[in-house]
């Protein structure tokens, strides 16, 4: 079997995880932050580290300013939710998740204004294209760090520059980044990254965040979620202090002892070492793709510029029965379809119709893509009939 | 020896535990332990340190910009 719906979500993980939830579940199990018993402080001491797992990991300062979310998800629509306000202006681009889209396009219909400005159809964004978007009013700009689509990597750095000279905060969705390609807060300009555990992290399911930067002032942020923290429990409001403002109810402790073991398998191996191993996957199977007669490989098709998220489709076959003949006659598992983002997919020019997406991992090697590539080059020859 | 201490209160058991780090870092002996009945009806934890350590634990805090509520004697 060839595992490659990383982009979905990682498989296998690091045995460092499953060990690091058995340990929890077993030796400590205790709510973190609810209790001051010593098994309740050493399942504080376990979240904790795993925020500050995520600080190394992205170069964010702040532990305290690293909250857990159930994924990416959620992150996104508090970060969003949280500070856009009706008549306010937010840019964002053609190639985002539904993550994204869903909820701006929520928040327009409460008066939010919302710009999506247009990639490229290999899923480029001009920055200049950003910049020319700006309004007086515009508050945000959000961008996914990399498609989850074409594996298109959107320039983040360029547009926190743009954000952060015109006084703008700069919402990433590091989706498909985080753990597989170098994140700097700092040197990115980024305001709020928003973070998944399950993809390149290693996590286990369950588990997300957002990191939130010092020109953020959480007392103009409306927590999306609003209950108990542990904290201040004589007072009805809630805490207006990071992390608790945004961690409402208990976390999911067992998978954040999990993420944080992922994470440092990944600050183990390096983000250098693991880039590099998957863009060496990556351009292999762009290379080997697009050398099969009928396909047609889409995105920048240079492993430079993307992740090791290669979409592609085959001439004469749907990509669903694509996906379920490399399932069953060669046991290739990957996602086929639109992949929660029809706007990438309109971008791109493969909507409705979707591709075949080939999400390949640290744990991949060059001799699944190779496998994968010949498999698609038989599926082709027989489409080709 | 609990009249030779001072407790640090803080937001937070996240907040425990970065003060704890902070400390520690600083060279300052500190514990962990349930916030004192007498000192807050909170079921949260805060920092116990020596009190001839208590401004020194202070301007250690103040320094890594950690929010800390207040410190008493213990
Ligand atoms: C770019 C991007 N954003 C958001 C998501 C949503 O992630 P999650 O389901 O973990 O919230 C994904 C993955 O599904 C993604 O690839």
């Amino acid at each position: 079997m060839i595992y490659f719906d990383n982009a979905a979500t990682s498989w296998p993980k690091p045995p460092e995880v499953a060990e690091a939830m058995m340990h929890f579940l077993r030796d400590v199990g205790a709510n973190p932050g609810r209790s001051g018993h010593r098994t309740a402080v050493e399942s504080g001491r376990i979240v904790y580290a795993a925020r500050e797992a995520v600080c190394e990991l992205v170069n964010a300062p702040d532990p305290l300013r690293v909250a857990f979310t159930a994924n990416v998800t959620v992150a996104l629509n508090m970060a969003l939710w949280g500070l856009l306000r009706p008549g306010e202006h937010v840019i964002t681009s053609s190639m985002e998740h539904n993550s994204v889209m869903r909820p701006l396009r929520a928040l327009e219909r409460k008066g939010v204004q919302l710009t999506v400005v247009r990639c490229s159809a290999e899923g480029l964004l001009n920055p200049a294209d950003v910049e020319g978007a700006i309004r007086p009013n515009t508050r945000m700009i959000v961008l996914n760090h990399a498609s989850n689509v074409a594996g298109t990597i959107l320039p983040v750095r360029e547009a926190g520059r743009i954000a952060r000279a015109h006084n703008l905060f700069l919402l990433v969705d590091a989706a498909q980044t985080a753990g597989a390609y170098p994140i700097d807060v700092g040197a990115d300009h980024i305001d709020l990254l928003a973070f998944t555990g399950h993809k390149s992290l290693l996590g286990p399911m369950g588990t997300g965040g957002l990191v939130v930067g010092p020109r953020v002032d959480v007392s103009q942020m409306e927590p999306l979620i609003c209950g108990g923290t542990g904290s201040r429990s004589e007072r009805e409001e809630q805490p207006d202090f990071l992390p608790d403002m945004l961690e409402s109810g208990t976390p999911n402790a067992v998978g954040i002892a999990g993420l944080e073991a992922g994470i440092r398998w990944v600050l183990g191996r390096g983000v250098d070492a693991i880039r590099a191993h998957e863009m060496a996957l990556a351009q292999r199977a762009i290379d080997g793709l697009r050398a099969i007669p009928g396909v047609t490989v889409y995105g920048p098709l240079d492993a430079a510029r993307q992740t090791a998220t290669v979409s592609f489709n085959i001439a004469g076959m749907e990509p669903s029965e694509a996906g379920l003949r490399l399932d069953e006659e060669h046991g290739i598992l990957c996602r086929v379809g639109l992949h929660c983002a029809p706007a990438a997919h309109k971008t791109l020019g493969t909507f409705p119709v979707g591709t075949v997406r080939f999400g390949m991992g640290v744990f991949n090697t060059a001799d699944e893509v190779d496998a994968a590539v010949a498999a698609v080059a038989n599926l082709a020859r027989e489409a080709r009939r | 020896m609990s009249e030779a201490c001072s407790v640090i209160l803080v937001p937070s058991t996240s907040h425990a535990i970065r003060a704890e780090k902070v400390l520690q870092r600083a060279g300052i002996a500190c514990k962990m332990i349930p916030v004192p009945r007498h000192i807050s009806s909170d079921c949260g934890v805060c920092v116990r340190v020596w009190r001839a350590d208590a401004d020194a634990a202070r301007r250690a805090l103040e320094a890594a910009g950690l929010e800390i509520e207040g410190i008493c004697d213990a």
